[in-house]
């Protein structure tokens, strides 16, 4: 499972430099990019930073493990793992932040002062705890719309483009699919195929695909109108290459927005699935599920449910402004006066 | 208009008929019936047990033909799952829960009174607040008090709507002492004060990104030639804003919320949930939690239903608000 995750990270990097020198060559785009770095630098290193904590936990090894614990020791760790080790620095239950005591009981703590966030019901750094839920709600959002966005594409571009039975078709299964309300629809599929990350993406993709698949299919069905599509074809290049080289470069910019505007959405679906008890192992989500009958408890407990909030509303708001900021700079639609 | 509302219709039934066909796929094809049947008697029951729950579910038929009794009863061929699956929700025959044998037809009725009465006010004081807050925001467009208005949304945007019940619950419940915590009463003026901090709560969480989209279209609105013209006969800028903007940003806006007016039947989920109101929301709860796959089912297909009628509706309500419009 480590290894599969650490090609996966080796294939995620080499896919981005990919993508920025493919982007690096066109002027368009690099225009696009160095204006979304002035206009949000803050947002932009923030969410580089999430991405850097997802990357430094999904890379991992066996190894090297503090204690003598044989079990533990047969388990892959990641880089994360290795810089808060766990292992040692839990404590036996609840301590406040910064505290040197333990909440209940007041015996001193094995490292009092160093939670900076305190410790949950089990003695688990809670800072430990936030740094490992990023790469939870990256995978939610960034995994999910890896498998939907190909799939919208294949849909949406071809019913758009060959129209007839296909649009048709295409068209049926996106009413039947957007008539079931959302959360419902995404409640029922994890239900049926059980609880686990790639049982909970792939619910949250077929409930998200039609999404992307209606504007694809809306862009392509006015670009198959366009004069250049019509001088293309009459030049006979075939459908395919003015697929690839006329339709696709054209929707781009749509599917990224597209793209930036329903991570967040993903991100907080799953904050719903986790108190209702179907979301993901170490998410955010079950991390506030979890916290919240601390509130209620005298004196009040609230580092946990603070921990997983901040880490949460940090990384939604950080994408937010940046698929706000993505849209006004590439949908001259929306542009506001006076820009 | 007429015509257009049948072809419309029987578009819609067609639509109906895929939904029950993803059901029967998500709820019968995939998920094996002997699943649902084991985790309702329990992994150490008799099979004796088993098999009756089974037979009193009607879960022990073929799924998809009956070749079983097809040589002595030809109508028997379609005794089968999917055919009795169709049957029964198109004549809104739901049956029994599976986890507690109740009749859910019942258990609808009888959750459909609190889930209105938290929806309905919820959905009326959102849309004033909202829309009252977009024009105030398009009005000042352009200042810092547009700005903020915005920053704002954007940061409401962002926070989890679980975070905003729990903070709610917590502030205005435990601390202040305002509202009760929890809890539901059918007396109307019992009710109000069990149902001020759901509403509140739930507008609180969902009108950032009404202002937002309101704000935007009252803004694309002002910029067009006939709000000139008002101007330049001498209209006050709150009366362009309220009598001339407003009227006609009411298309986008109708477009936007007619489409959640049936789903004030089917509740709120997580806060129905979270403050112990006996409504619709609550019951799909209890169904996940409880395993009960014929509720839940009874669920998405109402939700689905809805929305179909919902569609036509704001087809409707279009040519209701804009004389320009005609469904052919």
């Amino acid at each position: 499972m480590s290894s599969l995750s650490n090609i996966l990270v080796v294939l995620l990097l080499a896919g981005s430099i990919w993508f920025a020198r493919v982007v690096s060559r066109d002027r368009y785009w690099c225009e696009n990019a160095s204006q979304l770095w002035r206009r949000r630098p803050i947002a932009l290193i923030a969410l580089a930073l999430f991405v850097g904590i997802g990357l430094m936990d999904s890379i991992g090894w066996v190894g090297g493990t503090p204690g003598d614990d044989d079990v533990a020791a047969l388990r892959s760790r990641t880089l994360i793992d290795r810089l808060f080790q766990p292992e040692r620095f839990t404590e036996a239950s609840y301590s406040a932040p910064l505290a040197s005591v333990s909440f209940y009981g007041g015996q001193p703590l094995k490292h009092p002062g160093k939670h900076l966030l305190g410790t949950d019901i089990l003695g688990r750094d809670v800072v430990y705890r936030t740094a490992k839920g990023v790469r939870v709600a990256l995978l939610i959002g960034g995994f999910t719309s890896l498998i939907v966005i190909p799939i919208a594409l294949l849909f949406g571009v071809s019913a758009g483009y060959f129209g007839k039975r296909i649009d048709d078709a295409v068209f049926f299964l996106m009413t039947v699919l957007a008539s079931v309300p959302s959360l419902l629809l995404l409640i029922a599929l994890v239900m049926v195929m059980g609880r686990g990350t790639l049982q909970v993406c792939v619910a949250l993709g077929i409930t998200g695909w039609v999404h992307f698949c209606r504007i694809a299919r809306g862009e392509t069905l006015k670009l198959r109108e366009a004069e250049f599509v019509d001088a293309a074809r009459a030049l006979g290049v075939s459908d395919l290459t003015i697929i690839r080289r006329h339709v696709l470069p054209n929707i781009a910019h749509l599917i990224i927005i597209t793209f930036a505007l329903s991570f967040t959405g993903l991100v907080l679906a799953e904050t719903i699935l986790s108190y209702l008890g179907i979301g993901l192992e170490g998410s955010w989500g079950q991390m506030i599920d979890q916290a919240r009958n601390e509130l209620s408890r005298t004196p009040i407990i609230w580092w946990n449910l603070t921990g997983a909030s901040l880490g949460l509303f940090a990384l939604v708001l950080a994408v937010n402004m940046i698929a706000d900021a993505l849209r006004d700079i590439i949908d001259p639609r929306t542009r506001r006066e006076g820009q | 208009m007429a015509a257009y509302l049948i072809r419309r219709t029987i578009y819609g039934l067609f639509t109906v008929l895929g939904v029950l066909l993803l059901l029967f796929v998500l709820f019968f094809a995939v998920t094996d019936p002997g699943d649902i049947a084991r985790k309702a008697v329990g992994e150490r029951a008799r099979p004796e047990v088993y098999a009756l729950w089974k037979k009193n579910h009607g879960y022990d038929r073929p799924l998809l033909l009956n070749r079983a009794h097809a040589a002595t009863d030809p109508r028997r061929y379609s005794d089968t799952l999917l055919f009795d699956h169709y049957r029964r929700m198109l004549t809104f025959d739901f049956g029994n829960s599976d986890a507690d044998d109740s009749a859910i037809t019942r258990r609808l009725k009888e959750g459909m009174g609190p889930s209105l009465s938290l929806t309905v006010p919820l959905f009326a004081f959102g849309l004033v607040f909202g829309v009252l807050l977009a024009l105030f925001v398009a009005f000042f467009r352009e200042t810092y008090i547009d700005r903020a208005v915005l920053v704002l949304c954007m940061l409401t945007m962002s926070i989890a709507s679980l975070l905003y019940i729990i903070s709610g619950q917590y502030l205005i419940g435990m601390l202040l002492k305002w509202f009760p915590i929890s809890g539901f009463a059918f007396d109307p003026s019992l009710a109000a004060r069990f149902l001020a901090l759901p509403v509140l709560v739930g507008v609180v969480s969902g009108i950032g990104a009404d202002v937002r989209l309101y704000r935007t279209i009252f803004i694309e609105e002002s910029n067009r030639d006939y709000v000139r013209t008002a101007r330049a006969k001498g209209c006050g800028e709150v009366r362009v804003m309220l009598a001339h903007v407003l009227r006609n940003a009411l298309i986008p806006i109708l477009s936007n919320i007619v489409i959640t007016i049936p789903f004030l039947f089917t509740g709120a989920l997580l806060l129905e949930s979270f403050f112990g109101i006996p409504g619709l929301g609550s019951l799909t709860v209890e169904a996940i939690h409880g395993n009960d796959f014929s509720t839940l089912r009874t669920m998405v297909y109402l939700g689905a239903l809805l929305f179909i009628a919902g569609q036509i509706l704001t087809d409707v309500s279009y040519a209701l608000a804009d004389p320009r419009v005609r469904l052919t």
